[in-house]
C-alpha cells in the first residue's frame, strides 16, 4: 500500500490503523518504522515484512515517490545507461506488505516513540530504523552552499535532477573547456565514486570534445583504487586529467559560482563546469533524532546496527558510524539484513545469528574496463572491522576487465531486486 | 562434534556475547611499547619526519623500502622490489626478528619475542595508516575467526533457517528468480554440488575473488546450511 501526503490511497481501515495506533481489536502487532527508502531502508523494510510473514507492522517513510540510484549514475554520465534505468518505484515493496508513506519525516520524539511527518501526521513505532543517506556539511567548500549554488555548480551526489544537470553541462561545454571537480574529504559515500565519475566524464569528452581538460582538486593524499584509476586514465585519456592533491593546493579551494571561477592557493582559474562534492554528514533527520555525535554521523553497535544512543533506534548505511565499512549501497544493503534479523529477534523472538557484513564496489574506467574492490567485515566490541580484502590488479587483461564489468551489471540487477522486490 | 551440539554452542555464544572477530591487539599498550622501543629512531603521525629510521605513518600496504628520501639498506630495497609489502603478517615477522625476514637490514633491533606485545604494537601502528572505511582495499584492522575444518563435511545436515539468513548475503548479487546476467544463478543447485563448489572457493581453487572472500569465512556448518536452504527453493 502506498500512501501519499495529500492523497491517502488504500482502505479506510488501513489508514485508521496507521494514523491512530493501537489497533482496535486483538493484540496489536509490533510496529517498525523505517525512515528513508534507499539502499539501507528499502532493504530493511522489505526483509522485515518478508521474513516476519505478517508478524510485524512495517511502515516505510520516503520523501520521493521514485528512488534514483546513485550507483550507476556515473555510468549514465558516461552514456552507458539511460536515466530511467536508474529509477525504481516502491510498488514492489508495498506489494510485499509494507505500508509506504510518501512524505518527509520532520521530527522524531524518542521518548514518545513517534515520528512526525511534514504532512502533519504522527506515526508511532516500537523500533525505528533511520537510513536517510547523507547531507552536506555547511561551509565545507568556501563560496558554495547547496541551497544557493547547486544549480550552477552541481554536486550530483544525490542522484536525480542534479545528475541530469551535470550531464547536460558536460555535453554543452565549449571545445577545449575545463571540467573541474572539487573532491570531498573523508569520510564520504562511495570512496571510488568521484574517480569513477572523472573516468566517465573523460569518456564522454573524448568523443565529443577531445581537447577538453579535467581538473580534480582533492583534499586527500590517497584515494580508493588510485593505482587502477591512474593506470586507466593514462591508457584511455592520456593528458586529459590533472589530479591535484593537498600538497599543491587541492585541499584549500574556494569557489565563485557567479563568475564560474575557482581559487586554488589564491590563484584564480576560470572553469566551464564545476562539480562540487562537499564534505558530508548523516542525513539531517539523524541529527534531529539526536543520535549523531560530534562527527556528524550516528554511532551504532557493531553486532546489530543499533544506535549507541537509543536501544529502540537502528541506523543504517551512510548515516551510521560503524567502523571499517565504506559508505556504499552494498554496505547499506548488507547492514539492513543484520538489523532486520536483530529486530525480528527482539520483537518476535526469532533466532538471531552472528552478524556478517560484506562489501564490493565495482567501478567502470572505460568501455568494458571494469575494476572492483571488496572486503568482508565482522563485529568486534568497538567497531565493524575488516577481516579480509581484495582489489583488482593493475595490468589485468581486457577479457578479465570485461567480465568484471559484466559482473557489475549483474550486481546492479541483483541489488535493486533485493531492495525493491 | 555432532552438528546439534555445535549449533547449540554457537547460539550460546551469540546470546552471551556476539561472535566477534579478534582485534589485532591493544593500541594503548602498543603506544607504550612504541615509546620505549621504537621512538628513539622512528616517528609516526602528523608532522613525522625521517630520523635514523623511516617515518612509520601509512606503513600498511606500503612496499618495503619505499619512503621517499630515506636511505635504506640494499637488502631491504631489494626485498621491496621483489614485492615485500607491509601487512599484518609481514610486519609481525619483521618485528619478531628483523634479520630473519630481511637479512642485512640496517634496522638495529633485536626483535620482540612476545606475540601479544607485537600484536599490541602493530595495532598501534595500524591506526596511522589508511582506514578501510575510506579506502576499502587497505589492510584489514582485525583478524578473522577462522572456521575449523571437519573431515565429514559432506555429511553435515544443514539448518535451512540459518541458511535463509546467510543467503541474504548472496542475494545482493545473485537474483533469486534465477536470472543469469553477468552473475550466475545459485538456485536449484543439487546440495552436494553447492557444498563442493563453496569449498573449492574456500580453498581458493576456484578463482573468483569475491566468492573466495565470501566462502573463506563460512564454516562447514554454514555452507551446509546454505545448501539446505537453497535446496528448498523452487
Ligand atoms: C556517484 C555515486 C556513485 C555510487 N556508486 C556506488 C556503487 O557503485 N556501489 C555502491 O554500493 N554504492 C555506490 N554509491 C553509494 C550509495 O549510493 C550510497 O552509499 C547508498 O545509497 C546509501 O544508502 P542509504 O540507505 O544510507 O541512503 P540512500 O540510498 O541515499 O537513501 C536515503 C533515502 O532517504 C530519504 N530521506 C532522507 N531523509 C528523509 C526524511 N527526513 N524523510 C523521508 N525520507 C528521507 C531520501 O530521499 C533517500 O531516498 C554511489 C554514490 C554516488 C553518489
Amino acid at each position: 500500500m502506498i500512501l501519499n501526503r495529500r492523497h491517502v490511497i488504500g482502505t479506510g481501515f488501513a489508514t485508521a490503523a496507521l494514523l491512530s495506533a493501537p489497533m482496535v481489536w486483538g493484540q496489536a502487532k509490533p510496529r517498525v518504522v523505517v525512515i528513508g527508502g534507499g539502499a539501507g531502508g528499502a532493504t530493511a523494510a522489505r526483509y522485515l515484512a518478508k521474513d516476519s510473514a505478517g508478524g510485524l507492522d512495517v511502515t516505510l517513510i520516503e520523501a520521493n515517490p521514485i528512488y534514483t540510484t546513485c550507483f550507476f549514475s556515473n555510468l549514465y554520465l558516461g552514456g552507458f545507461r539511460e536515466f530511467e534505468s536508474l529509477q525504481h518505484s516502491y510498488d514492489g515493496i508495498a506489494a510485499g506488505g509494507v505500508t509506504v508513506i510518501n512524505d518527509m519525516a520532520t521530527g522524531v520524539d524518542r521518548a514518545a516513540k513517534t515520528v512526525t511527518l511534514a504532512g502533519g501526521q504522527t506515526v508511532p513505532y516500537d523500533r525505528l530504523i533511520l537510513s536517510p543517506g547523507i547531507d552536506f556539511r555547511d561551509g565545507a567548500v568556501p563560496g558554495w552552499s547547496a541551497d544557493e549554488h547547486a544549480d550552477i555548480m552541481p554536486h550530483a551526489y544525490k542522484a536525480g535532477p542534479q545528475t541530469q544537470l551535470l550531464k547536460s553541462m558536460v555535453e554543452s561545454m565549449p571545445q577545449g573547456g575545463t571540467f573541474a571537480m572539487i573532491a570531498p574529504p573523508n569520510p564520504y559515500r562511495c570512496p571510488p565514486g568521484p574517480y569513477e565519475r572523472v573516468s566517465m566524464v573523460a569518456h564522454l569528452l573524448k568523443q565529443t570534445n577531445p581537447t577538453a581538460k579535467i581538473l580534480v582538486l582533492d583534499p586527500k593524499d590517497n584515494f580508493s583504487k588510485r593505482a587502477l584509476f591512474e593506470e586507466g586514465w593514462g591508457r584511455h585519456y592520456d593528458g586529459m586529467i590533472d589530479w591535484v592533491g593537498p600538497e599543491f593546493g587541492g585541499g584549500a579551494v574556494e569557489v565563485r559560482p557567479d563568475t564560474m571561477e575557482i581559487l586554488v592557493e589564491g590563484e584564480v582559474q576560470k572553469v566551464d563546469v564545476c562539480n562540487v562534492i562537499p564534505g558530508q554528514i548523516a542525513g539531517k533527520i539523524a541529527a534531529i533524532a539526536g543520535v549523531t555525535d560530534d562527527s556528524g554521523w550516528a554511532p551504532v553497535h557493531p553486532d546489530s546496527m543499533k544506535s549507541r544512543t537509543d536501544e529502540n533506534v537502528y541506523v543504517l548505511g551512510d548515516s551510521s558510524a560503524q567502523g571499517d565499512m565504506p559508505k556504499s549501497g552494498y554496505s547499506a544493503n548488507s547492514q539492513a539484513k543484520v538489523a532486520a534479523m536483530s529486530i525480528r529477534g527482539e520483537l518476535l523472538g526469532s533466532k538471531v545469528f552472528p552478524a556478517k557484513y560484506s562489501n564490493t564496489c565495482w567501478s567502470l574506467i572505460a568501455p568494458e574496463d571494469g575494476v572492483k574492490v571488496g572486503a568482508s567485515y565482522e563485529p568486534t566490541p568497538e567497531k565493524i572491522a575488516s577481516v579480509e580484502s581484495f582489489i583488482s590488479a593493475t595490468g589485468e587483461d581486457a577479457a578479465l576487465r570485461k567480465v568484471t564489468y559484466e559482473e557489475s551489471l549483474g550486481w546492479y540487477s541483483g541489488i535493486t531486486a533485493d531492495m525493491f522486490g | 562434534m555432532a552438528r546439534r551440539q555445535l549449533l547449540a554452542l554457537v547460539f550460546c555464544a551469540v546470546h552471551a556475547a556476539p561472535l566477534a572477530a579478534e582485534s589485532i591487539g591493544d593500541p594503548t599498550r602498543g603506544a607504550t611499547l612504541f615509546d620505549r622501543q621504537c621512538k628513539a629512531c622512528h616517528q609516526i603521525g602528523a608532522g613525522a619526519t625521517n630520523r635514523v629510521g623511516p617515518v612509520l605513518s601509512n606503513l600498511f600496504g606500503r612496499k618495503a623500502g619505499a619512503v621517499p628520501d630515506f636511505k635504506y639498506s640494499k637488502p631491504l630495497t631489494r626485498m621491496g622490489a621483489d614485492g615485500l609489502i607491509w601487512t599484518l603478517q609481514t610486519l609481525d615477522a619483521y618485528i619478531e626478528n628483523p634479520k630473519a625476514l630481511v637479512s642485512g637490514t640496517r634496522m638495529n633491533y633485536r626483535g620482540m619475542a612476545d606475540a601479544t606485545a607485537r600484536a599490541d604494537l602493530i595495532a598501534f601502528l595500524r591506526d596511522y595508516s589508511d582506514q578501510p572505511q575510506n579506502i576499502p582495499e587497505s589492510e584489514p584492522t582485525a583478524r578473522k575467526t577462522a572456521p575449523a575444518l571437519d573431515p565429514a563435511i559432506l555429511a553435515i545436515e544443514g539448518d535451512p533457517e540459518y541458511g535463509a539468513y546467510l543467503s541474504s548475503e548472496c542475494s545482493t548479487c545473485h537474483r533469486r528468480d534465477g536470472t543469469d546476467d553477468g552473475i550466475p544463478s545459485i538456485t536449484q543447485w543439487p546440495p552436494e554440488d553447492f557444498v563442493v563448489a563453496m569449498h573449492a572457493y574456500k580453498a581458493k581453487l576456484r578463482p573468483h575473488p569475491v566468492m573466495q572472500m565470501m566462502a573463506s569465512r563460512l564454516s562447514n556448518d554454514e555452507i551446509a546450511a546454505l545448501a539446505a536452504y537453497f535446496a528448498t527453493l523452487e
